[in-house]
C-alpha cells in the first residue's frame, strides 16, 4: 500500500527548510486545522445528502432532485441557508452555557475524526492508547447535550437532556466493552498497529464467534450512542418537538445538525477500523493474485467504504425501526446487552489464551 | 448590476400567473441598484434560501392531511428540498398555516411566527386561512391569517390539491429570488411597518 | 314492563312524547334520581350515555339526552330536561353515572351556560375563560367587538369549579385546582407533531411517569353548530366534511339521512349502494392513514409512506367520481351528487386485489415488529366497563371487545344485505385498538366485494323540493364513521334554517379517556395511546 507518510514527511522538511521549526510547525498546525475541518464539512454534507437519498429509496420516493443534478447541491443550498440564518438570543437561558453547548459537540467530534487513520501515514493523531483516547473524547459529546438540554431553560429540552445522559451513559459501557474484546484480541490499543495486524486477516474473521457477536453489540450500541432511531429518545420529534436543540436557530443549530452525521461517520470509521480492517484491503492469505488486485485499491477509499456499508446499516434501522421506550432503552442494555459484552469479552480472552483464533 | 427574473427549473416563467407582481419587484430592485459584489452574494444566499425551505410542521385541519401528501410518496416535496419539516419554530424556514385558526389559537400563531428565526415566510394555505373560509361568519374564526401576522403566499382552494401546494411554493421560492439579503429587505422592520399599518385589528406588538 | 311504566313509577312525574325514539320530559329537580335508576335499574339499564345535547328553547334551556341499552338490543330512549332560570341555570350531573357526561357537559356550559350541580370540574370546554356570553344560546349578542381576536397569551386554566347543592338547598360554588402545588407539568400542544392536529394536554408528570392529563382543547373551535343554524339545509351539509375529514363520506351520509328521515324521502337503491361504498372506501382510506401516522408517531417514518401509497390510489377513486381528493361534498338529500365515473367498478376491483398482499406487507413492516408491539401491548388500558361508560364507539371501542358497530346493531343503507364481520379483539390496548383498525380494512373490503358487481340501476337522487324545511320536531340519527358512531341531532321549528344541529361526533368522547389510559404510563405512551385512538381534532372541536 501506498505510505503517505512520504507526503507529510516531504512537506515538513520542505518547511523546515526554510524556516525555523516553530514557524514550520505552526503553519502545519494551520494547515492540518484547515484541511480537517473542510474533511469535517464536506464529510457531514455528504452524509446529510446519503441519508436523504437513502431513506428516500426505502420510502419509494426520489429525495432531493431539483438543485443540481440528482439534488447534489441540495445539502449546499441548506448550509448557506443554515448559515445566515437568524440566533436567537432567549430569555431565561444560561447565555454562557446556551453558547457554549454547541462548540462543545463539535469539538468532541472534530477530535475524533481527527483520530481515524485514512490511509497508511494518513491520521492526525496517533496515539499508543487511541483507542482509550477515542472513547474518552466521544464521553465529552454527552456534556454538550447535557448543557444545551439545561441551558435552554425549556421542559421539553430538559427531558431530551436526561435522557440522553442516561442513554449515552449507559451504552458506552458495551460499546467499550465490545471494542476491549477487540483490544484482547489485537493486544494493542494503538490504532495504527491495530489495522497493521489485521493485513492477513480482518479482526471479525481473526476472532471469529466472539469478534462477530462484539460487531453485533458494537453496532447497537453505537447506534444508541449517535442517538439515532430506534434510539433516537433524546430529540424525539414526535414526543419532543425537537429533543436538546429545540431551542436553537441557525448555525447553533447546524452544529448540532452536522454533528450528528459526522459522529455517524465516526462510529462507523471506529467499526471498520476495528472489524474490518480500517483502511486495510481485503486479503485472502495464499491467493497473492487477489491480494495483488485489493492492494491496488488505494486505502482512503477501503476506509470510507467500509464506514459508508456500516452508516448503511445503521440508517437502516433508524427508518426502518419504530423508536424504543426509554425502559425498554435501558433494559436493553442492563439487562442484556451488558452482561452479553462482560461475557462476550471473557469467552475473548479464553479464545485468545487458548489460540482458538485465525 | 441587474437583477433578473426569477428562474424556477424546469417551470418556464409564463407557466406562472402573477408575473407583473415579481417584475415589478424586480424593477423595483433594479431601481434602487446594488453593485456586482453584494449583488452576486444577494444571489447565492437568496439560490440557498429558496432551495432549503424547512417547513414548520402546522397543521390544523384538512389541508395538514393534503400536506402530509404533499410529503408521501407520489409528490413528494423532498424532491425540492422541502422535505425536513422541523417540529420546532426556531429551526423552521416558513410556516405554512394549514387550516382555520380560531380565537384561541390566534395568540398561539403570532408567538410561533414570532419563534420562527428569520428570514422567514408565511403561507396562507387553503381558504380557512386566506379569508376564513366556509366558517367566515363564525363566531370565533380569523377572517383570514393576514389579519395576524403578515402573508407572503397565499394558496386558495378547500383542500388545495398537492399541485397547488407546489405551484404556492414555487412561487414563494420566485419571491424569495429577487429579495435582498443586504442592505433591502428587513423583515423585522416590515412586520413593525404592517402591525403600524393595522393597528385596529391586533392592536400592538 | 315497558320501559315507559318502569319509568312512570320511577317518576311519577315524568310525560313522555312518542316518536321513533321515546322522548322522556323529566322536571330538572327528579332528574338525578331517575338518571341513576336508569342506570342500574335492572330493567332500565340504560349503560351508554350515547348523546348529551345542550339545547336553548328561548322560553327555557335544557339538555336532550339519548341513551342506549346494549343488553336490550340496542334500544334507545331519549330524555329531555328543561330549566327556565336563564341567569342560572342548574342542572344535576349524570357523569358520576356515564363518565362520558364529563366533558359533554362542559361543552353544554360552554354553548349555553347551563351549570351542572356537582359535576368536578365546571370550566370551558372550547372557548377561553375570558369569552364574553353564551355564543350558542339565541339571545347571544355576536358583536366582535365584544370579543375581539385575543392578542394575549392564553392564561393557564387552572382554577376549576364545583357547584355543590348544600343542605339548605342553596348551590355554592366551591373552587378547585386542575394540578397540586409542585407538579411538573409538561406542555404537549397545541402546536406539537403529535396531537394529529391541535389539541393541547397538559401532563402533570413525575420524572417520565405521566401522573395526570389535562385536556384543553378548542383551538379549532369554528362553531359549525352556531353557524348551522343560520344556513338552510342543503347549506349545512359541507360542514360535516370538514370535521372529521378522514370520514367525510360517513358523517355527510349521517346528515343526509337525517334529513331524509324527517322529509320522509325515499333514497333509490343505487345512492344507497353507491354510499355505502364510498362509506366504505373512506373507511379504508382513514384507517390507513391512522396505520401511517401511528407508525410515523412511533417513529417508524416508512410504513407511513407505504400506507400513503395505497391511500392514494383510493382518492383517485374518489377524485374520478367526486372531482375532489377530500372534502368530497358527495352526498346531497335524497341520493347523491353526481354518478358513478365510468372507470369506478375497475378502479375498486384494482385496489381490492392488491389490498390483501399489501396488508401483509404492513403487517411485516410495521405490526410484527418486536420494537412496536413492546411499545404498544399493554400500554393505555382500557377495560369493557370504561369503554362503556365512557362511550367509546369504534375501532377503539371494540379493541376493548366491546360489540358496538353500528352497522349491525342498527342497519342503516346497504349494511344489512351484506355479510361482514365485527372485529372484536379483547386486549383492551394499544395494540388491540391498531389492530382492529387493520382487520377493519379487510372486512370493508369484504363489503365492496360484495357491492361492487351488484350497484343497481336507476337513479341516483330523489326528487327534493327546491326549498328543503323539515316540519317541526327533532331527529337522532347515527352511523358507523372511521372513528366510532357519529350522530346527529336536528331540532326544526319548521322553517327553512334548523332550529339547532348537533355534531356526536366519537372523537369527542375518544379524548374524555386520556386522562384514564395515560395515567401511570410514560411519557411516551402519550404519543402511542393518542395515536392508537386516533382522534381528528377538527371532529372533537367542530
Amino acid at each position: 500500500m501506498f505510505d503517505f507518510g512520504i507526503i507529510t514527511n516531504w512537506i515538513n522538511d520542505l518547511l523546515v527548510g526554510c524556516m525555523p521549526v516553530w514557524a514550520a510547525t505552526l503553519i502545519e498546525c494551520v494547515i492540518i486545522g484547515v484541511l480537517i475541518l473542510l474533511t469535517y464539512t464536506v464529510l457531514a454534507l455528504f452524509y446529510i445528502l446519503y441519508e436523504r437519498k437513502l431513506c428516500a429509496w426505502f420510502q419509494c420516493r426520489l429525495g432531493p432532485m431539483r438543485v443540481g443534478p440528482w439534488g447534489l447541491l441540495q445539502v449546499f443550498a441548506d448550509m448557506f441557508k443554515i448559515l445566515i440564518k437568524e440566533l436567537i438570543s432567549l430569555k431565561g437561558t444560561d447565555k454562557f452555557l446556551f453558547k457554549l453547548a454547541p462548540y462543545i459537540i463539535i469539538t468532541s467530534s472534530v477530535v475524533m475524526l481527527a483520530c481515524l487513520p485514512w490511509g497508511r501515514g494518513l491520521q492526525i493523531i496517533d496515539y499508543n492508547i487511541g483507542i482509550f483516547f477515542i472513547l474518552a473524547v466521544s464521553s465529552v459529546g454527552v456534556l454538550g447535550i447535557l448543557l444545551a438540554g439545561w441551558s435552554s431553560n425549556n421542559k421539553y429540552t430538559l427531558i431530551g437532556a436526561m435522557r440522553s445522559g442516561a442513554q449515552m451513559i449507559s451504552y458506552e459501557l458495551s460499546l467499550g466493552l465490545a471494542l476491549m474484546s477487540i483490544v484482547v484480541l489485537a493486544g494493542t490499543m494503538n490504532i495504527n498497529e491495530l489495522v497493521a495486524q489485521q493485513e492477513r486477516c480482518w479482526f471479525i474473521f481473526q476472532g471469529w464467534l466472539p469478534a462477530v457477536v462484539a460487531f453485533i453489540i458494537y453496532v447497537i450500541a453505537a447506534t444508541a450512542e449517535t442517538n439515532r432511531g430506534p434510539f433516537d429518545l433524546p430529540e424525539a420529534e414526535h414526543e419532543l418537538t425537537a429533543g436538546y436543540h429545540t431551542e436553537y436557530s441557525g448555525i447553533h443549530f447546524g452544529f448540532f445538525y452536522l454533528a450528528e452525521y459526522l459522529n455517524l461517520f465516526i462510529v462507523s470509521g471506529i467499526a471498520s477500523l476495528m472489524f474490518l480492517g480500517g483502511w486495510m484491503p481485503f486479503h485472502i492469505a495464499g491467493w497473492d493474485g487477489f491480494n495483488m488486485v485489493m492492494n491496488w485499491i488505494p486505502g482512503p477509499i477501503w476506509f470510507l467504504g467500509k464506514a459508508f456499508f456500516i452508516s448503511y446499516i445503521i440508517i437502516w434501522f433508524k427508518w426502518t425501526f419504530p423508536r424504543v421506550r426509554i425502559d425498554q432503552m435501558l433494559a436493553l442494555e442492563w439487562k442484556y446487552m451488558m452482561p452479553f459484552a462482560l461475557v462476550n469479552l471473557i469467552v475473548m480472552a479464553v479464545f485468545v489464551a487458548l489460540g482458538w483464533t485465525f | 448590476m441587474a437583477v433578473k427574473e426569477p428562474s424556477i427549473k424546469s417551470m418556464k416563467h409564463e407557466d406562472f400567473k402573477d408575473n407583473e407582481y415579481i417584475d415589478k419587484l424586480v424593477e423595483e430592485l433594479n431601481a434602487t441598484g446594488a453593485n456586482v459584489a453584494v449583488g452576486k452574494l444577494d444571489q447565492l444566499i437568496n439560490w440557498g434560501i429558496s432551495n432549503s425551505l424547512w417547513p414548520l410542521c402546522f397543521g390544523t385541519s384538512c389541508c395538514a392531511i393534503e400536506f402530509m401528501c404533499l410529503g408521501a410518496a407520489r409528490y413528494d416535496m423532498a424532491r425540492f428540498g422541502f422535505e425536513v419539516a422541523r417540529n420546532s419554530p426556531r429551526q423552521a424556514d416558513y410556516i405554512m398555516v394549514q387550516g382555520t385558526i380560531v380565537h384561541k389559537m390566534a395568540p398561539a400563531l403570532v408567538r410561533l411566527y414570532e419563534q420562527l428565526a428569520e428570514p422567514k415566510y408565511v403561507i396562507a394555505c387553503g381558504g380557512c386561512a386566506v379569508s376564513g373560509g366556509p366558517f367566515k361568519k363564525s363566531y370565533c374564526v380569523v377572517d383570514g391569517v393576514d389579519k395576524i401576522i403578515p402573508v407572503d403566499v397565499f394558496i386558495p382552494g378547500c383542500p388545495p390539491r398537492p399541485e397547488a401546494m407546489f405551484y404556492g411554493l414555487m412561487q414563494l421560492q420566485r419571491k424569495i429570488k429577487v429579495q435582498k439579503f443586504f442592505g433591502g429587505v428587513n423583515r423585522q422592520e416590515k412586520i413593525k411597518d404592517f402591525f403600524r399599518q393595522h393597528p385596529t385589528e391586533v392592536g400592538e406588538y | 314492563m315497558s320501559v315507559k311504566d318502569c319509568i312512570s313509577k320511577i317518576c311519577p312525574s315524568a310525560t313522555f312524547e312518542e316518536g321513533d325514539i321515546l322522548l322522556v320530559n323529566v322536571p330538572a329537580q327528579d332528574w338525578h334520581a331517575l338518571a341513576s335508576e336508569l342506570k342500574h335499574n335492572p330493567e332500565l339499564n340504560f349503560d351508554v350515555l350515547t348523546a348529551l345535547v345542550g339545547m336553548d328553547w328561548k322560553e327555557s334551556l335544557g339538555v336532550m339526552y339519548y341513551f342506549t341499552a346494549t343488553s336490550r338490543n340496542w334500544e334507545m330512549i331519549s330524555v329531555k330536561v328543561a330549566v327556565a332560570d336563564r341567569e342560572n341555570p342548574y342542572i344535576h350531573t349524570v357523569s358520576d353515572l356515564w363518565k362520558v357526561a364529563n366533558f359533554q357537559e362542559r361543552e353544554a356550559y360552554d354553548f349555553f351556560g347551563i351549570k351542572f350541580i356537582n359535576h368536578p370540574d365546571m370550566r370551558r370546554f372550547f372557548l377561553r375563560n375570558d369569552w364574553k356570553g353564551f355564543p350558542l344560546r339565541k339571545d347571544y349578542d355576536a358583536d366582535p367587538k365584544l370579543n375581539p381576536i385575543p392578542t394575549d397569551d392564553e392564561k393557564n386554566e387552572d382554577d376549576t369549579i364545583s357547584y355543590v347543592e348544600q343542605e339548605d338547598g342553596t348551590i355554592k360554588g366551591i373552587p378547585g385546582k386542575v394540578f397540586k402545588e409542585g407538579d411538573y407539568v409538561v406542555n404537549v400542544g397545541p402546536q406539537h407533531p403529535s396531537t394529529h392536529g391541535v389539541m393541547r394536554f397538559r401532563a402533570a408528570i413525575d420524572g417520565e411517569e405521566v401522573k395526570k392529563v389535562d385536556v384543553v382543547s378548542g383551538y379549532i373551535h369554528r362553531g359549525i353548530e352556531k353557524l348551522c343554524e343560520s344556513l338552510g339545509y342543503p347549506q349545512i351539509l359541507h360542514f360535516t366534511d370538514r370535521m372529521d375529514y378522514m370520514s367525510a363520506h360517513q358523517n355527510r351520509h349521517c346528515l343526509c339521512m337525517c334529513i331524509e328521515k324527517a322529509m320522509g324521502i325515499v333514497v333509490p337503491e343505487r345512492a344507497v349502494v353507491i354510499r355505502t361504498m364510498m362509506d366504505e372506501l373512506m373507511r379504508i382510506s382513514s384507517h390507513l392513514l391512522s396505520f401511517g401516522c401511528t407508525a410515523m408517531d412511533l417513529g417508524a417514518t416508512t410504513a407511513f409512506f407505504y400506507g400513503f401509497r395505497e391511500r392514494e390510489q383510493i382518492l383517485d377513486i374518489f377524485e374520478k367520481t367526486c372531482g375532489a381528493r377530500m372534502s368530497m361534498n358527495y352526498n346531497v338529500i335524497g341520493g347523491v351528487i353526481a354518478d358513478l365515473h365510468p372507470d369506478f367498478v375497475k378502479d375498486v376491483k384494482e385496489l381490492l386485489a392488491i389490498m390483501p398482499e399489501r396488508l401483509k406487507e404492513y403487517h411485516k413492516v410495521y405490526s410484527g415488529n418486536i420494537i412496536a408491539k413492546n411499545r404498544m401491548v399493554g400500554v393505555g388500558h382500557l377495560s369493557h366497563e370504561d369503554a362503556i361508560n365512557y362511550c367509546i364507539t369504534g375501532p377503539s371501542g371494540r379493541g376493548s371487545n366491546w360489540s358496538c358497530d353500528c352497522r349491525k346493531k342498527h342497519p342503516y343503507a346497504a349494511y344489512d344485505r351484506v355479510e361482514f364481520e365485527e372485529v372484536l379483539l379483547d386486549g383492551c390496548d394499544s395494540y388491540s385498538r391498531y389492530m382492529v383498525r387493520m382487520k377493519e380494512i379487510e372486512q370493508s373490503c369484504k363489503i365492496l366485494e360484495q357491492l361492487v358487481d351488484r350497484i343497481p340501476e336507476g337513479d341516483i337522487r330523489a326528487q327534493v323540493p327546491k326549498i328543503v324545511k323539515l316540519p317541526a320536531g327533532h331527529w337522532y340519527t347515527q352511523v358507523e364513521a372511521s372513528r366510532g358512531t357519529f350522530g346527529v341531532y336536528i331540532e326544526s321549528d319548521g322553517g327553512k334554517n334548523p332550529f339547532r344541529v348537533h355534531f356526536q361526533s366519537p372523537c369527542f368522547n375518544l379524548v374524555g379517556v386520556m386522562d384514564l389510559c395515560c395515567r401511570g404510563n410514560m411519557i411516551a405512551d402519550l404519543i402511542t395511546i393518542g395515536a392508537a385512538l386516533d382522534f381528528v381534532i377538527p371532529d372533537i372541536d367542530r
